[in-house]
C-alpha cells in the first residue's frame, strides 16, 4: 500500500497543522488511485476539546465528497494533526476509522511540523496498517 | 416498495462499487437490514458488536437525520431515499 502526495499537498497539510496548533486540524484529501492531488481544509467541529480530538461534521463530509466527485476524482481519505504527540494513530482513531480511506497524521511539536505518516484500517477493523507515504517535491 | 440508499465512498467496495443500492422495506431499519443482507461486508462497518448502529454512522432520510425522527423505526414511503454519511473523527487518545 502506498499513498502519493503531489507537489504542494504535504506542505498544505503541514501548514494547516501549524496554523491550528495547539489544536488539531483536519481536512479531506482528494485524488485518485492512491494519489492525492489536493486537500480541502475542514473545520474541527469536536465538542470534546480540539487539543486532543477532531470531528468532521456530516455536512462537511458530504461537501468534500461532492467536490471530489464534481472534479472527476475520489475522496481518498482525511488528514489530521497530533499536537505534541507522535504521528501514530490512537485507539480513538482506530475506533472511528472507515475502511478504504487513507488517514494521514502529521505530528506538530511546539508549533513545528515533524513526522507525517499514512494509515489504513485493516478489513477486520482490528488495526491500522501503515502505508508507504511518498511526497513529490515538484 | 423500492427505495434508494446512497453509499459513501469508503463503503462502496462492499457494494460492488455502486454509489446507490435499491432496497425495500417499511422502515429505515428494514431498509438497512435489506442492504446488509444484499451486501454482508457492510455489516461490521455499520453496526457495533451489540447490533446497534455505530454512533459515527449517520443515516439521513431525505436529508433529515434519523436521530431526530424515530431512528430505525422511522416509517418510509415509496420513493424516499436514505443516505449513509460518515462522521470522521479521531484524536490523540
Amino acid at each position: 500500500m502506498k499513498l502519493s502526495l503531489q507537489a504542494g499537498v504535504g506542505a498544505a497539510i503541514r501548514n494547516h497543522g501549524v496554523e491550528a496548533y495547539p489544536d488539531e486540524c483536519c481536512g479531506a484529501m482528494i485524488g485518485r488511485d492512491g494519489i492525492v492531488t489536493r486537500t480541502y481544509a475542514l473545520p474541527n467541529a469536536t465538542e470534546e476539546g480540539p487539543r486532543r480530538r477532531f470531528r468532521i461534521r456530516p455536512q462537511d463530509y458530504r461537501e468534500a465528497e461532492r467536490q471530489a466527485t464534481e472534479s472527476g476524482a475520489d475522496l481518498v481519505g482525511f488528514y489530521h494533526s497530533h499536537p505534541d504527540h507522535p504521528a501514530r494513530p490512537s485507539q480513538y482513531d482506530l475506533d472511528h476509522a472507515w475502511p478504504v480511506f487513507s488517514y494521514v497524521i502529521v505530528s506538530v511539536r511546539e508549533g513545528v511540523a515533524e513526522d507525517m505518516t499514512s494509515w489504513r484500517l485493516r478489513e477486520d477493523r482490528s488495526v491500522f496498517d501503515e502505508e508507504n507515504l511518498e511526497e513529490h517535491v515538484n | 416498495m423500492a427505495n434508494t440508499i446512497h453509499i459513501p465512498t469508503p463503503l462502496r467496495p462492499f457494494t460492488d462499487k455502486q454509489e446507490s443500492v435499491e432496497v425495500s422495506g417499511n422502515t429505515v431499519g428494514e431498509l438497512l437490514a435489506d442492504l446488509t443482507k444484499r451486501h454482508e461486508g457492510l455489516k461490521r462497518h455499520l453496526y457495533a458488536e451489540d447490533g446497534r448502529l455505530r454512533n459515527f454512522v449517520n443515516v439521513y432520510l431525505n436529508d433529515e437525520d434519523i436521530r431526530y425522527l424515530q431512528r430505525e423505526q422511522t416509517p418510509v414511503k415509496a420513493g424516499d431515499s436514505l443516505s449513509i454519511v460518515p462522521s470522521v473523527a479521531g484524536g490523540l487518545r
